[in-house]
Order: C-alpha cells, then sequence, then structure tokens
C-alpha cells in the first residue's frame, strides 16, 4: 500500500481546494448539460396540466408564452394561462392556491371557458391525508368531477356571504368527500379565488 | 400570530422526526435515556438555529445571486459540517462545562439528517420564508425534533421493565413504540 | 474476503436497514409504495456505488485530518448530479422524492462506507461492495414499500391487487415504523432458529 500523505496544515489544504474545485467542475458540466432537459421537462408538465383543465385549443397561440398575473390583493397573485381556438379565446387556465388545505397550501389548476363555466380542475401538488383529503384527486375518486361544467355565474348564493363555490356544511351546492371536510372547503376556496380572478380577466 | 402558527406547526403538526422521518438515526440512537436525550436536543437546538442563519443568507445573498442553486447541497453541508467544528471549537474555549455535557453529541449532528433537511425546507420558495421566520422555524422545529427525542426516551426507559415477547425485544418494539407515539402526533393535524 | 462474500454481505448479514440501522429517514420517509422505495434505493445505490469507487481511488491522496470533509465534498458532489439527471429524465419520481434527494448526503450509510470500507480496499472491491450494500439497501426499501402499499393502499406496484382502500395508517408515518418493526422482528426470529 503506498504511503498516506501527511496531515501537514499546506497537505489539509491543497488536497481540500483540489477535491472541491474538482467537484464543482464536475457539477458545472453536469448543470449544463442538464439544464435543457431539465426546462424542457418543466414545461411539458406545465402543459400537461392546461391541456387536462381547458377545451382542445390551438397550439399555435402558446398558452405558457402568454402567461399573465391577475392581483387578487396585496402580495397576492394567480397565474392565468390563456388559450386560443382561432381568432376567439376559448379557455382561462388559472394555477391557484389555498392555504386552507389540512397540511398545509395546495394547489389546483382551474380551467374556465369564457362563459365563466368551470371546464375541469386539477390537483397540482397536494399534502391532504393519503385515502381522505387526497380523494380530491382525479386518480383517486371521481369527486372533483362535481365541477366539471359547474356553471358558477348561476349559482344561487343561499346564504348571501358573497361566495359561491362552497360545500353543503355551508349552505353551498358542492358534497364534501366524506371525512374529509377541510380539504373539501378548501378545494373549493381555491376554486373561488381562481373564479374571482377570472372575472378580474374580463373587466 | 404569523409566528404563532409557524412554532405550532413545527413543533406538533410537522414534526421533523414523527411527521418528516428527518433525524431518525439519533432518534434511535441516543434515546436509551432521557438524560442523554435532552443533551442532544441541545446541541440539535444549536446547531440547528446557527446552520439555518447560516445557509439561508448563503442561499439569498450567494447562490441565488450568482444563479448557481445546484450548489445548494454541497455548500449547506459543508456550513453545517465546518459550523459543528467550529462550536465543538468554541464551546471547548469558553465553556468547558457546557462542552463536557454537549461535546459526544456534536460529531454526531454532522449526518443528523433533521439540521440539512430544515435548512433546505426554511430556503424553498414554497415558504417564502424571511430570515426571522426561518430563524423562528428553525428553533420549533428543533424543539419539536428534541420533544420527541425526550418523550421516546421516557417510554423506553420504563420499557426495559416491560416483560415483552423475545421476538420484539429491542429494536423491533422500539419500533412500534415510535410508530404509536407518530399516532399521537397524528392528532394534532389540522390544527395549525 | 472473496468477492461473492464481498457482494453477498450487504443483502443479509450486514443488511444497512434490517441489520446495522443505517439510513433510516430515506428507509422510512419514502417508502409509501414499492416504486418509490426502489427509486430512492437504486439513487442510493448509485451515489454509493460512484462514491466508493473515488474513495478508493484517491484515498491515499487525503490527509488524515481532512479526511470526512473530502469525503462528503465527493458524495455532496455525486448527490448533485443524481439530482439533476433526475430532474431532467424522471421529473415525477423527483417530486415525490423530494427532500430525500439531496438527503442522501447525510445518510450515514455511505459516510460509513467510504469510510470503513472504501478508504481501506482497492478499487475493485470498493466498487463490489458499494454495489452489494447499496441493492441490499434498495432491496430494503423495496420490501419495505411492498409491505405498505398492500396494507395501506391495497396494491402492488400500483395494480390494484383488493378493492377498497386498505389500513391508511401504513402510508402515514406512524404505520412506517410499524411496519419496520415488524419486519425486523420477523428477521430476527428467521435468522435466529437457522
Amino acid at each position: 500500500m503506498a504511503s498516506k500523505k501527511k496531515s501537514s496544515f499546506i497537505n489539509m489544504v491543497v488536497v481540500l481546494f483540489i477535491v472541491s474545485t474538482i467537484a464543482a467542475t464536475i457539477l458545472a458540466f453536469v448543470y449544463q448539460a442538464t439544464k435543457e432537459p431539465i426546462a424542457k421537462a418543466k414545461l411539458e408538465k406545465k402543459k400537461k396540466a392546461i391541456g387536462l383543465v381547458v377545451p382542445e385549443f390551438d397550439t399555435v397561440y402558446s398558452p405558457i408564452n402568454n402567461m399573465f398575473k391577475i392581483a387578487l390583493a396585496e402580495g397576492d397573485s394567480l397565474e392565468c394561462y390563456p388559450t386560443k381556438k382561432g381568432e376567439e379565446f376559448s379557455g382561462y387556465a388559472i394555477k391557484a392556491n389555498t392555504s386552507k388545505g389540512f397540511s398545509g397550501t395546495f394547489w389546483i389548476m382551474v380551467g374556465f371557458t369564457p362563459d365563466g363555466k368551470i371546464y375541469k380542475t386539477s390537483v397540482l401538488e397536494h399534502k391532504e391525508t393519503p385515502g381522505l383529503g387526497d380523494k380530491m384527486q382525479k386518480s383517486k375518486s371521481n369527486w372533483s368531477e362535481q365541477f366539471t361544467g359547474l356553471d358558477v355565474p348561476n349559482i344561487k348564493d343561499i346564504d348571501g356571504d358573497g361566495i359561491l363555490i362552497e360545500v353543503k356544511k355551508d349552505q353551498g351546492t358542492i358534497d364534501a368527500i366524506t371525512a374529509a371536510t377541510i380539504s373539501s372547503r378548501a378545494f373549493c376556496n381555491a376554486c373561488e379565488r381562481a373564479y374571482i380572478a377570472f372575472k378580474k380577466i374580463e373587466k | 400570530m404569523e409566528y404563532i402558527l409557524i412554532i405550532i406547526s413545527a413543533i406538533f403538526v410537522n414534526n421533523v422526526v414523527l411527521a418528516q422521518f428527518l433525524g431518525i438515526c439519533p432518534f434511535f440512537g441516543v434515546s436509551k435515556q432521557v438524560e442523554t436525550a435532552v443533551g442532544m436536543t441541545g446541541a440539535v437546538i444549536f446547531v440547528m438555529t446557527v446552520a439555518t442563519i447560516v445557509t439561508f443568507l448563503l442561499q439569498k445573498y450567494v447562490l441565488d445571486v450568482f444563479e448557481i442553486q445546484y450548489m445548494q447541497t454541497i455548500t449547506f453541508i459543508l456550513v453545517i459540517a465546518s459550523l459543528v467544528q467550529l462550536v465543538e471549537i468554541i464551546l471547548k474555549k469558553v465553556s468547558p462545562a457546557l462542552f463536557q455535557a454537549l461535546g459526544i453529541f456534536l460529531p454526531l449532528i454532522t449526518t443528523n439528517c433533521a439540521v440539512l433537511g430544515v435548512a433546505i425546507l426554511a430556503v424553498r420558495p414554497d415558504y417564502g420564508f424571511d430570515l426571522m421566520q426561518s430563524t423562528v422555524f428553525a428553533i420549533a422545529s428543533a424543539i419539536g425534533f428534541g420533544l420527541a427525542l425526550v418523550l421516546f426516551a421516557g417510554l423506553r426507559e420504563h420499557m426495559d421493565l416491560a416483560n415483552i415477547p423475545k421476538g420484539m425485544k429491542g429494536v423491533p418494539i422500539a419500533f412500534v413504540t415510535a410508530g404509536l407515539l407518530a399516532l399521537a402526533f397524528m392528532g394534532f393535524s389540522g390544527i395549525a | 474476503m472473496s468477492k461473492l462474500n464481498i457482494f453477498t454481505k450487504g443483502f443479509f448479514k450486514e443488511n444497512a436497514v434490517f441489520v446495522m440501522l443505517l439510513g433510516l429517514c430515506p428507509t422510512l420517509g419514502t417508502t409509501t409504495s414499492a416504486l418509490n422505495g426502489l427509486g430512492m434505493g437504486l439513487a442510493t445505490t448509485f451515489v454509493l456505488v460512484l462514491s466508493n469507487i473515488v474513495v478508493a481511488l484517491v484515498k491515499n491522496q487525503i490527509p488524515d485530518k481532512v479526511r470526512i470533509p473530502a469525503f462528503i465534498v465527493i458524495i455532496a458532489s455525486f448527490v448533485t448530479v443524481v439530482e439533476l439527471l433526475m430532474q431532467a429524465y424522471l421529473p415525477n419520481l423527483f417530486e415525490v422524492l423530494g427532500l430525500f434527494i439531496p438527503l442522501i448526503v447525510v445518510n450515514c450509510l455511505i459516510l460509513g462506507r467510504a469510510e470503513a470500507f472504501a478508504s481501506k480496499n482497492n478499487v475493485l472491491d470498493s466498487a463490489i461492495d458499494g454495489l452489494g450494500m447499496g441493492l441490499g439497501f434498495a432491496m430494503a426499501l423495496t420490501i419495505l414499500g411492498v409491505v405498505r402499499e398492500i396494507l395501506g393502499s391495497g396494491s402492488f406496484f400500483n395494480f390494484k391487487i383488493y378493492p377498497g382502500d386498505g389500513a391508511l395508517v401504513f402510508v402515514l408515518a406512524p404505520g412506517g415504523f410499524i411496519a419496520l418493526g415488524f419486519i425486523i422482528a420477523l428477521l430476527n426470529k428467521l435468522t435466529k432458529q437457522s
């Protein structure tokens, strides 16, 4: 076995410096090589999420390049991805969050047709309880289908609190997920926020 | 109010050990006695807080500015490793008594993934913490770690006296106990 | 020790999870399903093999006192490489494993093998040791993942095997601890009888 380098001060500094330099160089190289695929993977994911919630659209008009932000309040804005079919706007995918979830913030994508109806919804990321709150995902149960085609502008606001999308417990129209009222309320809250944002587009 | 929310959430709801599975190694390693558990907790609170402040500033003023976020892992772990060394040296000089108490736990902290985990979580964009919030988050997480550790050590001390089936003795029953403790902590979810 | 011995000891005799209780955080944190466990296990194996090879290559150039920091830098670099590659080519898995990918750095298994094996043995043996230990770790994670997935969500590698949700607690944190406890108890029983 070759003899070990002595632990002199110079040796230690030089070795650590060399090791770190080589490591940094390799990392910079890998970073450059994977930069494009990572950006592409993220873009694909976004495209897919938009495609899930709005009617079929022409890809000539890129919803991602035409994304704009809608401010709901100071420091609180949602991203909106408009889509076109021919010359007309055919849909709006709005990325909405809510902090009212059972285990913190979750994000959903809500698609609107120009008449204000919800086309479809899709969950982007969440930390809700597996088996209960996560039933809001399409893959877990068909609960979220009651939002498909939901005619928001024509919902009667029974309790007159100005909130349209609510669970039945709160005098609304949505059936809550059994044993997961908080998650259901939060989902409604996110949809409501998306709808408020949607109404601001038209103005 | 905001700070209270962060604190309750980090200690009880998203307890680092019992809900996020961070720092399991020391959780099982130094939980045989309450006394050592308390010592470890002190060391973790100290290192986790300082590490989070330092890494937060590094992320904000170095990594983000030069757009080298991919160096995050390597930078953070080096900061933690050198910080542990530094704390060890300073403690030895300044307070030999405290060093006596915490000394043996310090080297173990480098590979305590809760420290690195909390440092990474604190700079996540979706948390959107500022420096003060990150600091509070780190302290609260460390207290949460300590709480779980001390509770668990208390349970294990009693377990030594219990009559446990042969195959379950030692490690297996410790895991099952930890599971029950985690189950109890799940009762906290939804309050923050 | 023969090459075969070096390779196989990681599976049973010195299995990282079941026997040595190393790397428990990712073990419990990522095994909510069999596939996630396998993914995490393979990512760890990748880092372990490469870091073992590099450590064995440079072991004589590194002074003893800075050995640990140097090893950590080497390991952290490979972890970042895995992180970037996964983000680029397996974005879905990356999202599920999340925080636990950068945390491979502090997996005591990797630093432990660098220190206990690679810094004392030649390159080939270190590579075999890394592969054996890593695959043993991956095997343990997959087993735990399979158990938790079958009990917790009623499926096996995402194929539904019985209707309904199963006992949800096994997908959640407490079930992870309990399932691992019982698996270790079972292994203890089996190994002691033979």
